[in-house]
Order: C-alpha cells, then structure tokens, then sequence
C-alpha cells in the first residue's frame, strides 16, 4: 500500500493552504502557465499529433491487456541479458528486497535518479531506516530532500519553491549532506545549478551502488529506458557497479519499435522539448561497460487491482508526462501536496484512489478535487479519459459497488459521511422526476422570491460565503408557457 | 421546421427568461417551439456527483418526454454534453449490469437528435445573423463542457459578432474553467471561489457591460460572484442576447 502523509486532511481542507499561499499561488501560476504555452507550441508543431496520441493509447491498452504475457517475456529477456528479475506485489516487499540488495554489496549509500516508483512506496525512508543514505540527484528533488519536503509535482518536484526560497534551502541545509553550499551563493539559477552540480559531483564519483525508476521496459529486449533532462540520471546509470531499478508492471512495451511513438509524445508533453536531452538505455550487463550487477524490481502495489477494473484501468496507460497537472485549473489554486500523494493533480486524483483504495478521507476526497472541465483529458497524449474515471470513482465512493483488493472481487460500502449527501440526491431526484411536484415546488420558490436569504444554512452555506443566490423568478418558464402558449402545451404525465 | 424545447430544471426554476429568449428566437426564425411538459432534469447533478442509479430514472424521463422529436433544442451546453456523451455510456452500463439493453436504446436514439442552441442555429437553420440588435460590450465565456464535449468552437462568438450594435471582446483566458463544476462548487468552496474570482477579474479586465455564457449554471456561480462584489459585468445568458431586437429590446 501506498504510504499517505501522516495526518493528511480531505482534499478541500488540504486545499485551503494553497488556495491561501499568495507565494505558492503566483510560483504555481507562473510555473504552470509557462510550460503549458510551451507545449501547447511543441504538440501544434506535429502535424500527425492525434495519430501519434491514438498510437500511444493502443500499445498501451494492447500490452495492459496482455500484461502477463508481456512481463514473462520481459523476465526472459532481462535474465538472458545479465540481469535479475524480483516480483514485488507490494511497498514493503519491494523496499524489502531492495534494501537487501544493497546491504548485501557492502555499501551504506546510493545515488537515485529521479523516480515516481520508489517515491511511491517511500523507499528513501525504508533505506535510511536500514541505515543505508539515499541522495537524490535530480536537482527538484535535491531541493525537495534537503528542504525535508514532499514533492508537489510529477515533473518539477520543486514547483512550489522560488529561487529564493532554493538558495537559502541549499545555504542551510547541503553542508549536512555533502559538500556545502559557496560562500555566498546568489539566487540566481546559474550559481544555484552550479551549487548544486559541484554537491552531487562528489557523490556521483563516489557512489557504488544506483537506484532508478525507468520510463519504459521494453519485453523483446529487456531494456530499460529513462528520459531525463540533466544529465545527472546518465551518471548514475553509468558509474556506479550495482544498479537496482524499480519499475511498475505497467511500465512495459512489447518491441523496441514502440519507443518511436512515446519518444515523441513524452517529451513534447513534459517539458515542451521536440527531442528529450538525456535518453539512456540499458540491457542487463556487459563486461567492462557501466554497472557489472543489474536487478529489476517489478512492483505491482495496486496496479493488477486496478487492471480489474473496466474504467479505471486506463489510467495505467500515463506515462507520467504531468501535462494534466499543468492545465489543471484545480491544481493551480490547490497546489500539490493538497492530493496527499506523490501522484498530484488529476492523474493522481485517479491513480491514488485506486491504488491504495478509497478508505482514507483524503483518498475518498480525490475524486471530487475536479470540475470535470476536461483540460486534462484535452492534452493527455495516451488519451486517458480522466473525467470518465473520476465519475466513476465518485460513484464508488458515493454508492460503493465492487472493487478488487489483493486479487479478491469484493463489494464496498459508500464511504462514510454520504448520507445526507446520498438522501438529498434521491430527494430531488424524486422530485424532479414528478412534473407536478416540481411545478408546486417552483411555486414554492417564487412566492419566497421576497424573502430570500443572503445566507444559507448547512452545505448551502459554501455557496453564499463568496456569492449571492440566484434571484428567483417570479415565475417558472413551465407556468409561464402554460400562461402564453397554453393550448400548444402538451399533457402532462 | 418544428423544434423541442428542452428548457432544463435549472432554467425553468431560475433563469425562465433564458427559455422564453430561446422560444421568442426560435419563432422569429420560423421554427415551430413545442414544449413536452413532462421533461425535467436530465440527471447530470446526481450521475456527476456520483449516484448513476438516481440519474437513471431521469434519463428515462427526459428520452421518453423527447420521443418522435426529430430535433431537441437546449440553452446548456452542459446539459446537451451530459445526452450525448453521458446518455449512451450509462445506457451501456446499465445493459452490462444486466439491467436491460431498454435504457441504452432509449440513449442512443436522442443522443443524436439533441442540438445545443448555438448548434441548432448555425448547423439545422444554417443562420449565423439572426437579427439581433445589442448596443453592449459583450465578452463571451466558453463553458468547459460547450468547448471540449460538444467542441462548439467559435460558434457562440460568430452569432455573437452578427448581432447588430454588439461590440464583442476577447476574454483572456477564456479556455479556463470558471470554477462551478456543479457540486464541486460547494464540495470545493476555497478553489471554486479562487477559480471564478481570476475570471471575473478577467472578465472585467476587459471593459464589458456583459459577460456572456451559454450556461446558466456558470453563469450563476460567476453572477453570483460579481454581485457579491457589486462590479460590473453583468452575466447574460446568449439566448437573451439573440433574442434582443430594436423593436424588443431586452429589458
């Protein structure tokens, strides 16, 4: 199970903090806004977009669907090619047998190239408590680390943070991690990515044991893919002698073919580049060439669960772009960490509840982080239709249905606090579905027309805390048709 | 050319003059309005919010009150996008859920007969100048489910730039979700309020008299946002500016 950050709140009680951080509003504004013009430009430059966005979600739904051919074939060829395969089905089993693996080389460090998979199961913590120290190289989440923070966006982990607030984080904090910040450091990105190439140097050169995500897995080959942008995951891929990767199971492509499609949708999604800078790819081992020991840790930790499910399960297709964060008008105002998961903003409003269930409050909440506008489906380059899937996850929260938890088919209960929720729906519900009374009950409203309140009371009140009510009419357009055009009314049933 | 009305729940409740807009337009035009009494709400608040099972009577209401009706006209945008989008796939699942293929029949034959207005007037009636006159700045707010459901595109600007006197300006923005959602308005109040405060402050950077939508459920939350404040603009459903004539002029 996916670890939720101690105490975590419901998404709108979570969201308050955002929604009120000038500071992290105007980072979040400026940051999202930009790469989202960028890529905007970047995707209109392909005229065959929509083709390639087609292409990308029918491997995926066709390797999703074969999914255990796929893996077995993958095993084959990572073990053929020097590697060695290890099954995980959830968090603790992968922190367990990568923090193993590292023990049993002697070492006490690793160097990590940026990583969704080992963030998702708080592998960093797992190893620290082993007393093995995990550095992170990627800079956002060497700020993220040294700040003692929690990453608030898929791509950029640091979005939340201005240059200021990165200089005095890396002035206070990089001389109990490494080499210390210069004297003197500026905010300005030169001397801050300086700063930081010079801390990780040191720990680069000096690391003997990696650990890494990858972007894809490709099964014909056995291949490993990462797609980064600084070249810092090249070195840890490189130069240390054991390199342990922890991969989800849905991470996989049949043929190096493949590749071709998300090596143009992914960057141009993510960061707005026509081609990614740092492309590295690894096939088990080679004498003499880069790391001499390769592991493959494939998680599972929810996803077979979530393969179960007819509507949910497109959302294994994400090939983590982040593209729907930075469209998300939800996520701009709320800011990251109010999704209480290392998946943020629409993607993980969908992801979260289905990887770890829906029993937690926050978990419970997601769904509804949405207004359902549709920004992130628009830009989604494998076509996840993420309104479809928050629908129906509401549906699970609200009226529980069956779900499948470790394997087992079993039929959930609406989660708590639905109730009055659920009697006001059924209420107008049997309403609306009675022409007549809904006609005495616009009557109703129209004679209150005088007497309205400026405030309401209960759930009503979250409307009028910030806007008037709609004046009611003095008349329903029902009763006003049956004034005018009476005779060409129809009857009523 | 005979047409339905279907006013929707929340038009006939609260924004009748949206409707009676829509019937004046549609008959200047020559089109015949008639009004199935027994429609209501097309279920979209209770299937959005999660309860399926509770829109589904709904839609087996508003199918049934529209049968033999070649063409469906609505002043929502949101409402036409939940018939033609949400209709078949609950019909669908409703047939996977054992519970008859009746429903998904009844959704796959309105779905298509189902036209948003602006939809109506350009693709059935082939007008983009319907003889409005409306001396007003007018800036124009593309709802979420009008732009990216039914993909209206520039249709509500086009009938907007033909009506005579309307001076209309960009809404910067415009493509961003105002921040209704239905009840994500009240289940989220902190980012809805933070989500419309950025577009009436859009809107009124703009210097129009009127800020246009083609939903009223938007356009609630964004007036009801804009009184509060007590700032100009004022919200106006498209209809109500359509319908407008120098001879009518809206009140």
């Amino acid at each position: 199970m996916t670890a939720i950050p101690l105490g975590m709140p419901a998404f709108p009680t979570a969201a308050r903090d955002g929604v009120h951080d000038e500071v992290l509003r105007a980072n979040l504004r400026h940051a999202t806004h930009t790469i989202r013009d960028k890529r905007a430009r970047a995707v209109a430059e392909l005229a065959d977009w929509d083709r390639l966005r087609e292409a990308g979600k029918a491997v995926k739904d066709h390797t999703l669907r074969h999914l255990d051919r796929y893996l077995l074939e993958l095993e084959e060829s990572v073990t053929a090619a020097g590697g060695t395969v290890h099954w995980a089905a959830d968090a603790d089993e992968a922190n367990r047998i990568v923090t193993a693996l590292v023990l049993a080389t002697g070492e006490r460090e690793v160097v990590k190239v940026k990583s969704m998979a080992t963030q998702e199961i708080g592998l960093n913590e797992a190893l620290e408590a082993a007393g093995i120290a995990a550095y992170e190289t990627d800079l956002a989440e060497l700020i993220v680390q040294l700040g003692h923070d929690r990453p608030s966006h898929i791509l950029v982990p640091a979005i939340h943070r201005n240059r200021a607030e990165i200089r005095d984080i890396f002035r206070t904090e990089m001389a109990s991690w490494g080499r210390p910040a210069p004297d003197g450091l500026g905010d300005d990105p030169r001397e801050l990515a300086e700063a930081a190439r010079l801390h990780l140097r040191e720990k680069f050169l000096r690391a003997k044991v990696a650990v890494s995500g990858a972007n894809f897995m490709v099964a014909e080959t056995g291949t490993m893919v990462v797609l980064e942008s600084e070249g810092n995951g090249r070195m840890c891929l490189t130069l240390p002698d054991t390199l342990i990767s922890v991969v989800g199971i849905e991470k996989v492509v049949p043929t190096f073919r493949d590749l071709e499609i998300f090596l143009q949708t992914l960057p141009r999604s993510s960061t707005a580049e026509r081609m990614n800078p740092y492309t590295t790819m690894w096939t088990g081992t080679t004498d003499g060439d880069g790391p001499t020991a390769f592991h493959l840790v494939l998680l599972d930790n929810g996803r077979t669960d979530t393969l179960a499910d007819a509507v949910g399960r497109q959302a294994l297709r994400c090939i983590r772009c982040s593209a729907c964060l930075n469209v998300c008008p939800v996520y701009e105002r709320a800011g990251g960490h109010a999704y209480g998961s290392v998946y943020p903003g629409p993607i993980g409003a969908i992801l979260s509840p289905q990887l770890r269930g829906t029993a937690s409050e926050i978990d419970a909440s997601l769904p509804y982080a949405s207004t359902l506008c549709g920004a992130c489906y628009e830009v989604c380059p494998v076509a996840i239709d993420i309104p479809e899937v928050l629908v129906h996850l509401r549906e699970r929260v609200a009226q529980g249905g069956p779900v499948t938890r470790e394997g087992i088919r079993v039929r959930i209960r609406p989660a708590r606090g639905h109730t009055a929720e659920r009697a006001a729906m059924r209420a107008a519900r049997l309403l609306l579905d009675r022409p007549g009374a809904l006609r005495a009950g616009e009557r109703l409203l129209s004679r209150a027309h005088r007497l309205r309140p400026r405030r309401l009371p209960g759930p009503g009140r979250a409307w009028t805390d910030s806007r008037e009510l709609p004046r009611p009419p003095a008349e329903s357009f029902r009763d006003w048709w049956t004034r005018e055009r009476g005779d060409r009314g129809e009857e009523h049933r | 050319m005979r047409a339905a009305l279907f006013v929707t729940c929340v038009n006939d409740a609260l924004y009748p003059r949206t409707g009676i807009a829509v019937v004046r337009l549609l008959e200047r035009l020559g089109v015949h309005v008639d009004f199935p009494a027994a429609q209501s709400c097309c279920g979209q608040p209770q299937y959005n919010t999660g309860y399926r099972h509770e829109s589904e009577p709904l839609m087996r209401r508003t199918a049934e009150a529209f049968a033999g009706h070649t063409h469906v006209v609505t002043p929502s945008a949101s409402c036409a996008a939940m018939i033609r989008e949400h209709y078949p796939r609950i019909g669908r699942r409703a047939r996977d859920e054992g519970r008859g293929p009746e429903l998904a029949r009844l959704a796959d034959d309105l779905a298509p007969r189902v036209y948003e207005l602006t939809e109506f007037l350009i693709d059935v009636l082939g007008v983009v100048d319907v003889g409005a006159y409306f001396p007003h700045t007018v800036t124009y707010h593309p709802s979420c489910h009008g732009l990216r459901i039914l993909g209206l595109g520039d249709r509500p600007r086009r009938l907007l730039a033909a009506v005579k006197g309307l001076d209309l300006v960009e809404l910067p923005g415009a493509e961003e979700c105002c921040g209704f959602g239905g009840t994500f308005a009240v289940k989220n109040p902190d980012v809805s309020a933070a989500m419309g405060t950025d577009k009436i402050r859009s809107a009124a950077s703009t210097g129009a008299e009127v800020l246009c939508g083609a939903d009223n459920s938007c356009l609630a939350h964004l007036d009801g946002m804009l009184r509060r404040r007590d700032v100009p603009p004022r919200a106006l459903h498209l209809a109500e500016i359509l319908a407008a004539t120098e001879e009518d002029p809206l009140r």
